[in-house]
């Protein structure tokens, strides 16, 4: 309640930028204002229960929630934390991805070491020498009705759960030039690939066949065609929902919904950084991107940034609406770093993977 | 005439898994060939009012209907092939038959017994090789254990339907229902593959019925060979017959009984926590306990020693006060069962499935090996009666090879049988130091046995010509220690064992063709040249030793695979039939899995020519194999 009164007075007090009508507009940004997600951040670090700062991946599993760090699995459950490390049979101590299936309830992990399969206590690992896995760097995995897909150093790998064939996607049978993957993610009809350097690879599961799409201006540096296709080849991360592709690279990132390309650069966006290390949709119009410089929401119309300031650490959110004007929003506390790298949703909590701890957004009403 | 059986077993499983019909099934390939008159029984439900007992044959591919007080069949219903358990919905309206060799259970309308006809109203498909089956008591979903897939399928009854499948343990076999429905409960044959020569590891799965998933896995170490699982009617305690191989000490100390142990773990609230709790006696064991069952009042625990003919009997309470009043974990203390045994009651041959009456007071008892029950008054621990389920009275000499694979009584102090080691006449995923050849040495992996015919000789190191001197000989002398077979019955095992037959191999498409990836497996498999160009020479090449029907060259090889522990680095080559089935592998175990074979224990292109093959490559060579 607090919260909303100084933001009213803020919006009240600052200058509007080409506004006929102050009143009106005034309350537009006011409704951007208070529509726009706004968190109270508690962060866990190693000084409270976390093995290590440097979260690479989260996973809310119901209550649960799984972070996967430079030094093992950690899951926070009834208010404490349990370790997992490779004395538990985990593949290795760096968990760079996470995946759970929703039907069995099974949690897929993705480490530098292999892949480990828990279940109910129990860890199975695949690695590159027991099993078909292509590589023992899993950067990403997911799960689509029984198979688990991996994103690899060396390609992609597809286990089948029931079967346990392995089978491998890589330079010799998909459009793949080069065959770093860096993330994966599932749908019911599709599967979609980041792979770095490569740009995006979808894979249509009824036909078992694989398309590339790349940036069409082919160049590093420059955006030729913006919003021609993907903005950048150098891709990090892919989340599919509702039938839509959002893609993330260090350029930039990406939205497609089938037919047309839309795409966000931080001139044109509210994107705090082009450099961004996770994208995941809430919806067709509705995502979140974790950068280097802040983790951002967009709505389809507006941005919102939540991080400590780039310069004092103070805790920052601000707002970025349709006109791109930004309005700083007052508050107290910050996620626990702005090197943002994985995100994962609990109702309309969030929750962040950070390089210096993991972050728990308690949206506020 | 053994291809011509398999190819018999494929046309006629097809056939199965379509055919519904009630009537007493004639001569199928897939069983050991030549007796299908033997009925086998196996498992046994009640139904809900008691009345009827549902008895499923494993060698006549039946589901008898019995009048329970009368002891009298009232039907012979024809199943799938190879049928294991069998389930009953609580309203006693549907049965539910597992037919381990369809993949498929047979679901039979139980309402037709007033017009005497009991017809088996069609199939669902379930995992690989089914055994254990279980009901929720909302009578809609159905729970099957695998045993070659690992898991637990989860099926809406009403359509037939496999909603998922969870994981379970290897060889997931048997299952109980919690008396309130909440939890699922599945053992395992066959340990888990760890470290090699590491303790064996195995797991109690529990299954919230609820969420259908699994919620959490009792770990039960030193533990392999899990048969029934069975829960007291308050929930409160579980038990597990099981084993507990010695196998990581020579089985010269079978004189010092240090082979097997034979125990239950005892779970729970009452046993606050596991317990292992050793059924063998100081001078006399009771060999592969297999059914159990639990008194409604608690008071008794019911185990069958499948390899004894023997069934147990445990005073519940003096179990648990004298468990509670050990301070240390007592598995391998042989005198602990004269605190808690009341009785060693005498039964048919080959004791294992039991049911118990509603009220507790009968335990039925299925003697696979005689075609009988045995009627266990519980109150006064006795055998009342025997019920002759009607299977052929002449015993051939194949009969009497599975009953002498199967009972202990010829190991020193009935230690184990054949069957120890190769549960349900397979394997059972241990290496074992078998032979007095110094301790630590020629540690070897237990293989498979099923379609043995052509791939002598025998052992590691094929130092033994025929199965007559592996299975006479060989085992007076290093297994028994006790009493040797008799000429006639050395030939009477031999042919049961020859009459193994392989499984249906799951890899495989159903028209028996090939994926692309098998394939591309099998060109590298028959190759001659690598991927260069370069001949490869004949004895790197996969097909030469692996060669013939069964891909073995019947010839021993160097592979680069011996170890130090080993007298000599030769090897018999080993048959490649159903391999994927037999992990770990190599003549100890040391390769955790296919891949292992060619990435880790092949550096110098000794075991075939593969380092020149890609990842991809290698997992299409996998892919091939697993359809041996």
């Amino acid at each position: 309640m607090k919260l909303r009164v100084l933001t009213a007075l803020l919006f009240i007090t600052l200058p509007v930028a080409a506004a006929a009508n102050p009143a009106a507009v005034a309350t537009a940004a006011e409704t951007v204002t208070t529509s726009m997600p706004r968190f109270r951040w508690e962060n866990f670090t190693t000084a409270n229960g976390l093995p290590d700062n440097h979260v690479f991946a989260v996973l809310v599993d119901g209550d649960r929630v799984w972070a996967g760090t430079e030094n093992g699995l950690a899951l926070l459950e009834a208010g404490s934390w349990k370790v997992f490390t490779p004395k538990d049979g985990l593949a290795h101590r760096a968990v760079l991805s996470l995946a759970i299936d929703r039907s069995t309830g099974d949690l897929w992990v993705g480490t530098m070491g292999g892949l480990s399969h828990i279940s109910a206590g129990r860890i199975d690992t695949y690695t590159q020498l027991n099993s078909g896995l292509s590589n023992d760097v899993v950067y990403g995995v997911g799960v689509q009705g029984d198979f688990v897909w991996t994103a690899t150093a060396a390609g992609a790998s597809r286990l089948n759960t029931r079967t346990g064939e392995w089978t491998l996607y890589n330079e010799r049978n998909t459009p793949m030039a080069e065959i770093w993957t860096y993330a994966v993610s599932t749908g019911a009809d599709k599967v979609y690939y980041a792979v770095w350097g490569s740009g995006v690879l979808e894979y249509t599961i009824a036909t078992g066949r694989w398309k590339d799409y790349t940036d069409p201006d082919g160049e590093n540096e420059l955006v030729l065609f913006k919003d021609q296709g993907l903005i950048h080849k150098i891709t990090t991360s892919v989340s599919y929902v509702d039938n839509t592709l959002w893609a993330a690279t260090y350029f930039g990132d990406s939205h497609y919904d089938g037919r047309s390309w839309h795409n966000f650069l931080t001139k044109d966006s509210g994107l705090p950084s082009n450099f961004t290390n996770q994208v995941k949709g809430l919806d067709a119009t509705r995502a979140w991107f974790c950068t280097d410089k802040g983790l951002a929401y967009y709505d389809g119309v507006n941005w919102a940034v939540y991080r400590p300031a780039l310069d004092t650490g103070k805790p920052e959110m601000y707002i970025r609406d349709a006109s791109g004007k930004i309005t700083q929003v007052p508050v107290e506390t910050a996620p626990a770093h702005n090197y943002m790298l994985g995100i994962d949703f609990q109702g309309d909590d969030v929750w962040v993977a950070t390089g210096k701890g993991l972050s728990h957004g308690i949206r506020q009403k | 005439m053994r291809r011509e059986l398999g190819i018999a077993f494929a046309l006629g499983a097809a056939v199965v898994a379509m055919t519904l019909l009630s009537a007493v099934p004639p001569s199928r390939a897939g069983t050991p060939s030549g007796d299908d008159q033997y009925l086998s029984p196996s498992e046994m439900a009640f139904s809900p009012d008691g009345h009827l007992l549902y008895v499923v044959c494993e060698r006549s591919d039946q589901l008898l209907v019995l009048n329970a007080r009368k002891g009298v069949v009232l039907q012979r219903i024809r199943v799938g092939h190879i049928p294991r358990t069998v389930a009953v919905s609580p309203d006693g309206r549907q049965v539910f038959v597992t037919n381990s060799w369809d993949d498929t259970v047979s679901v039979i309308d139980a309402t037709t017994i007033d017009a005497g006809t009991y017809v088996a109203t069609r199939t669902i498909a379930t995992g690989a090789e089914p055994y254990g089956v279980v009901v929720d008591r909302a009578g809609k979903t159905l729970y099957v254990a695998n045993r070659i897939s690992n898991d637990v399928s989860v099926i809406d009854i009403a359509t037939g339907l496999e909603r998922k499948r969870l994981m379970a343990g290897r060889g997931a076999s048997y299952l109980a229902i919690s008396a309130d429905g909440t939890r699922v409960y599945c053992t395992h044959v066959y340990p888990r593959i760890g470290a090699q020569r590491s303790l064996p590891q195995s797991e109690v799965t529990v299954i919230d019925t609820a969420r259908e998933t699994v919620v959490e896995r009792i770990p039960l170490e030193g533990v392999a060979g899990m048969f029934h699982v069975a829960l007291s009617s308050d929930g409160r305690m579980g038990v597990v017959a099981q084993m507990r191989p010695k196998n990581l000490v020579p089985l010269a100390h079978v004189e010092h009984g240090w082979a097997f142990g034979h125990s239950l773990t005892v779970f729970g609230t009452d046993a606050g926590g596991t317990i292992e709790v050793p059924l063998d006696e100081l001078e006399h064991y009771y060999s592969l306990q297999y059914g159990v069952a639990i008194t409604p009042d608690k008071s008794r625990i019911l185990v069958t020693a499948s390899g004894s003919d023997v069934v147990t009997v445990i005073d519940t309470k003096r179990l648990l006060v004298f468990a509670h009043g050990r301070q240390k974990p007592f598995m391998n203390d042989l005198s602990a069962s004269a605190n808690y045994v009341m009785a060693r009651i005498a039964v048919g041959k080959n004791p294992r499935g039991v049911a118990m009456t509603p009220d507790g007071k009968r335990l039925y008892v299925a003697n696979r090996m005689d075609d009988t029950l045995s009627v266990i008054d519980t109150t006064s621990n006795k055998s009342v009666r025997t019920i002759d389920l009607g299977g052929s009275r002449h015993i051939s000499a194949l009969r009497r090879g599975e009953q002498l694979f199967t009972t202990s009584r010829y190991a020193f102090q009935g230690q184990f049988s054949c069957a120890n080691c190769h549960i349900d006449s397979t394997f059972d995923g241990l290496t074992w130091d078998l032979e007095p050849d110094g301790f630590g040495k020629d540690i070897v992996d237990n293989r498979l046995i099923e379609n043995l015919s052509g791939t002598e000789p025998f052992k590691w190191n094929g130092g033994n010509p025929s199965m007559a001197q592996e299975c006479g000989p060989r085992t007076e002398m290093y297994f028994y220690r006790s009493q040797s077979y008799l000429p006639p019955e050395v030939a009477d095992l031999v042919e049961y064992i020859y009459s193994l037959p392989s499984r249906p191999n799951r890899f495989r498409l159903p028209d028996g063709q090939l994926t692309a990836a098998q394939e591309r497996g099998k060109a590298i498999f028959y190759r001659k040249a690598n991927k260069f160009g370069k001949a490869i020479p004949e004895e790197n090449q996969c097909a030469y030793c692996h060669s013939g029907p069964k891909h073995t060259s019947q010839k021993q090889f160097d592979v680069g695979t011996g170890k130090w522990t080993d007298r000599s680095p030769i090897f018999d080559t080993p048959q490649l039939v159903n391999i994927a089935l037999t992990a770990p592998y190599l003549h100890d175990e040391s390769a955790r899995s296919l891949e292992e074979i060619w990435t880790v224990f092949n550096p110098h292109d000794q075991h075939g020519a593969t380092n020149d093959l890609t990842k991809d490559e290698l997992n299409d060579l996998i892919e091939y194999l697993r359809t041996l």
